[in-house]
C-alpha cells in the first residue's frame, strides 16, 4: 500500500504485460475484421468470425482488468514534453481506452441484434445485450466498422508518436514500456 | 341421391371451409446450430390455409406456401448468402411448400399431420405434431418438426463441421374456424 502513495517511476510488470497483450489482440482482431468482412461465405469465414468475437470478448475483460490495475497502480507521470504533447498524449489515451470499450460493446451489439448469441470459447453462453432486432444490428454493424477504422488509427497514431519518442527524442517512453524491471 | 348428400353434410354441422392462415400474428421460424449458437431465422412472408373442424378433426387440411427471399436470418450479408445457389437457391425455387395428406387426431386438442413437403425442388414427406387451441374468431395451431438440410441440398457438404445438418422448424398459425 505504502508504494502506491508515492509517485511510481516505472509501469508495473501487469501494466506492461496487459499492455502487451491488448495491442497484440487489437492488431490481430482489427486484421481479422479487415479480412473477413470482405471474404465471401464459408466455414472457414464463420470460424474467422468466432473467433473474431472470443477476441473481442477477451479485450473488453482485459479492458475491465486493466483500468482497475491502473486505477490502483497508477501509471508513472508523462515524461518532459512540451505541453501540448502532453495534451495530445492524454487525448489520445482517453480516446483510446474509450474505444477499447465501445469495440468489443458494438461489436457485442451487433452480434445480439442479429440474433447471434456469444457462447465464448463455445463454453460460456454470454447474455444477449438486446433483443433481436436485424435493423437496430445493421446500425451497430454501421459502428462497429467506424469504431474499428477510428481505433486502427488512433492505434497507429500511438504506435507512430512512441517510436518517435524513441528514435527522435531519444526518450524513455518506449524502453518504460519494455522494461521487465523487478516490482 | 345429391339431396341426400347435401341433407347429410347439413346435418353433420357447419360443413369446414379452408380459412386463410391471417398474416398477421403468425409466425414461422427456422432454428438452426451453428457451432455451439442457436440461431432463430423468421420467414417474413408465408400464406395458405387450414380447413379445422373439431368435430372431424381426421377431415383437417392444411397447405402453405412459403417466400423463400423472405427467411431474415438476422443480417444482410447472411440474408443473401442463404438465398444463393448453395443453399436455397431462391432465384429458381423461389417457394417452399407444404401439403397435408393424412392427419390421425391424437386428443381433443392434437392431431398429427403427415404431409409433402417440398424446399428446393425436393419433396419429402414428413409427419408434424400439431396442437391446436381457440383463438378470437378461429384456432391458433402451434408445432414444431426437424428436417434434414442434407435430404433437401440446403448447403454445401463442407458446413457440416460447423452447422448442424438438423433444422427444427417452429410454426404458430392462425386460422379463422370454418
Amino acid at each position: 500500500m505504502e508504494s502506491r502513495t508515492l509517485s511510481p517511476t516505472q509501469y508495473t510488470r501487469t501494466a506492461i504485460a496487459l499492455h502487451w497483450s491488448v495491442a497484440g489482440l487489437v492488431i490481430i482482431l482489427l486484421a481479422m475484421g479487415w479480412v473477413m468482412t470482405s471474404m465471401p461465405g464459408s466455414p472457414t469465414k464463420l470460424l474467422v468470425v468466432t473467433w473474431h468475437k472470443w477476441g473481442g470478448i477477451t479485450v473488453l475483460a482485459l479492458f475491465f482488468i486493466r483500468s482497475l490495475w491502473r486505477l490502483t497502480h497508477p501509471a508513472p507521470p508523462p515524461l518532459p514534453a512540451a505541453a501540448w504533447q502532453q495534451r495530445a498524449a492524454s487525448l489520445m489515451h482517453a480516446l483510446l481506452y474509450a474505444l477499447l470499450l465501445l469495440q468489443p460493446l458494438t461489436g457485442w451489439l451487433f452480434s445480439s441484434a442479429a440474433g447471434r448469441q456469444v457462447v465464448y470459447l463455445n463454453l460460456i453462453p454470454l447474455p444477449n445485450l438486446v433483443d433481436r432486432n436485424p435493423a437496430l444490428g445493421a446500425l451497430f454493424k454501421e459502428l462497429h466498422g467506424t469504431c474499428g477504422a477510428l481505433l486502427a488509427a488512433i492505434v497507429a497514431l500511438h504506435a507512430v508518436a512512441a517510436l518517435k519518442h524513441h528514435f527522435v527524442d531519444r526518450d524513455d517512453t518506449l524502453r518504460r514500456m519494455l522494461r521487465w524491471r523487478a516490482q | 341421391m345429391l339431396a341426400a348428400f347435401a341433407v347429410a353434410a347439413f346435418a353433420a354441422g357447419k360443413a369446414a371451409r379452408p380459412a386463410p392462415i391471417s398474416a398477421a400474428g403468425s409466425s414461422l421460424v427456422a432454428s438452426f446450430r451453428q457451432q455451439s449458437v442457436t440461431v432463430d431465422a423468421p420467414f417474413k412472408r408465408f400464406t395458405g390455409s387450414i380447413q379445422y373442424d373439431p368435430a372431424r378433426p381426421a377431415d383437417t387440411r392444411a397447405t402453405l406456401q412459403v417466400d423463400m427471399n423472405s427467411l431474415d436470418v438476422g443480417d444482410e450479408d447472411s440474408d443473401a448468402e442463404v438465398r444463393g445457389a448453395a443453399w436455397f437457391d431462391s432465384a429458381h425455387y423461389p417457394q417452399a411448400q407444404f401439403r397435408s395428406a393424412s392427419i390421425k387426431p391424437v386428443d381433443a386438442h392434437r392431431f398429427e399431420a403427415t404431409g409433402d413437403l417440398t424446399i428446393k425442388g425436393r419433396t419429402r414427406q414428413i409427419t408434424v405434431d400439431v396442437s391446436v387451441q381457440s383463438a378470437g374468431r378461429g384456432y391458433a395451431y402451434d408445432g414444431s418438426f426437424e428436417l434434414s438440410r442434407r435430404d433437401f441440398s440446403i448447403g454445401d457438404p463442407s458446413w457440416d463441421t460447423v452447422l448442424d445438418d438438423h433444422v427444427r422448424v417452429r410454426f404458430h398459425l392462425l386460422a379463422d374456424g370454418g
